[in-house]
């Protein structure tokens, strides 16, 4: 029964975009720390999808392959009374890009909102499904 | 007796099925808007239709046909079918795809990551399908009252 699979494959799709919801978080909470663990500024982090095969061959599901590290360069602020500034005054500030963060967000609040809705009515389908003849 | 109900409800039966298929594709092509070089998949009704309606499935495409469709080894089930003869017409078909399987969507809009999801293309279809699906239970449970209707003579 192929509606079945619809669970699946949105399920998969709804678990990889709150990942990415969940690095747009972390991006964007960090989106000022000038320091971590390493000692360097926090670098904004990505995640990559990949489609993954379900049950049936053609129709398949996403996974989060893996998280990236961003590689754009870090913003170097200019700021001689912080704690982190260099001898010239340079603070190195993390290379989030909040306006970019926040398109990812709404991004991936719809993706997300869009499966529950593939969900909702492959769930409805079925329940009719199992009425017939009744 | 028997077999005779069971063709009168068959054509529905396949319909249903079908369209489940294609629903299925269609949430993959929704749950897959935002993965780098995935390709929209859709089936075409009407030639699935004719295949489930003559009984010819998937796991039975041993005959010629299958053989010559599959020109193109293939060694994960991720790979793609191979590359669509006229991604500009209407009702796309595989240079080696045999009828009734599914197709690639042919390009309205690419993006520059390698996807070919078109969300109101995606949308519109699944609502659509949605509704025939329904349309399909409907009618299965107008013949099923008609046979009642006549069995029970009343």
């Amino acid at each position: 029964m192929s509606l079945f699979n619809v669970f699946n494959i949105s399920g998969s799709a709804m678990s990889a975009q709150s990942q990415r919801l969940n690095t747009v978080a972390s991006n964007l909470a960090n989106a000022d720390s000038a320091t971590s663990a390493n000692g360097t500024p926090y670098k904004a982090k990505q995640v990559v999808f990949s489609a993954i095969p379900t049950r049936s061959p053609d129709a398949s599901g996403v996974k989060v392959l893996k998280v990236i590290e961003d590689a754009s360069p870090p913003k170097v602020v200019y700021d001689p009374k912080h704690p982190l500034a260099d001898a010239k005054g340079y603070v190195t500030m993390p290379n989030v890009n909040v306006t970019e963060e926040m398109v990812n967000m709404i991004s991936a609040s719809r993706a997300y909102q869009n499966n529950v809705e593939t969900m909702n009515a492959a769930k409805t389908m079925l329940l009719k499904t199992l009425t017939i003849g009744q | 007796m028997l077999n005779k109900l069971d063709a009168a409800l068959s054509f529905h039966q396949n319909a249903l099925r079908v369209r489940g298929q294609r629903q299925e594709l269609i949430a993959a092509n929704i749950a897959n808007a935002d993965t780098p070089n995935y390709k929209a998949r859709d089936l075409d009704f009407g030639a699935a239709m004719k295949n489930a309606m003559a009984g010819v499935t998937r796991a039975g495409l041993n005959n010629e046909t299958a053989k010559a469709a599959q020109t193109v080894a293939k060694t994960s089930a991720l790979h793609l079918d191979g590359m669509p003869a006229n991604l500009t017409s209407p009702n796309p078909t595989f240079a080696n795809g045999a009828p009734g399987e599914p197709l690639f969507r042919p390009i309205i809009q690419g993006s520059v990551d390698g996807n070919t999801v078109d969300m109101d293309v995606e949308r519109n279809q699944f609502a659509d399908n949605a509704i025939r699906y329904e349309a399909s239970l409907t009618m299965i449970n107008g013949q099923l009252k008609e046979m009642l209707a006549a069995i029970q003579g009343q």
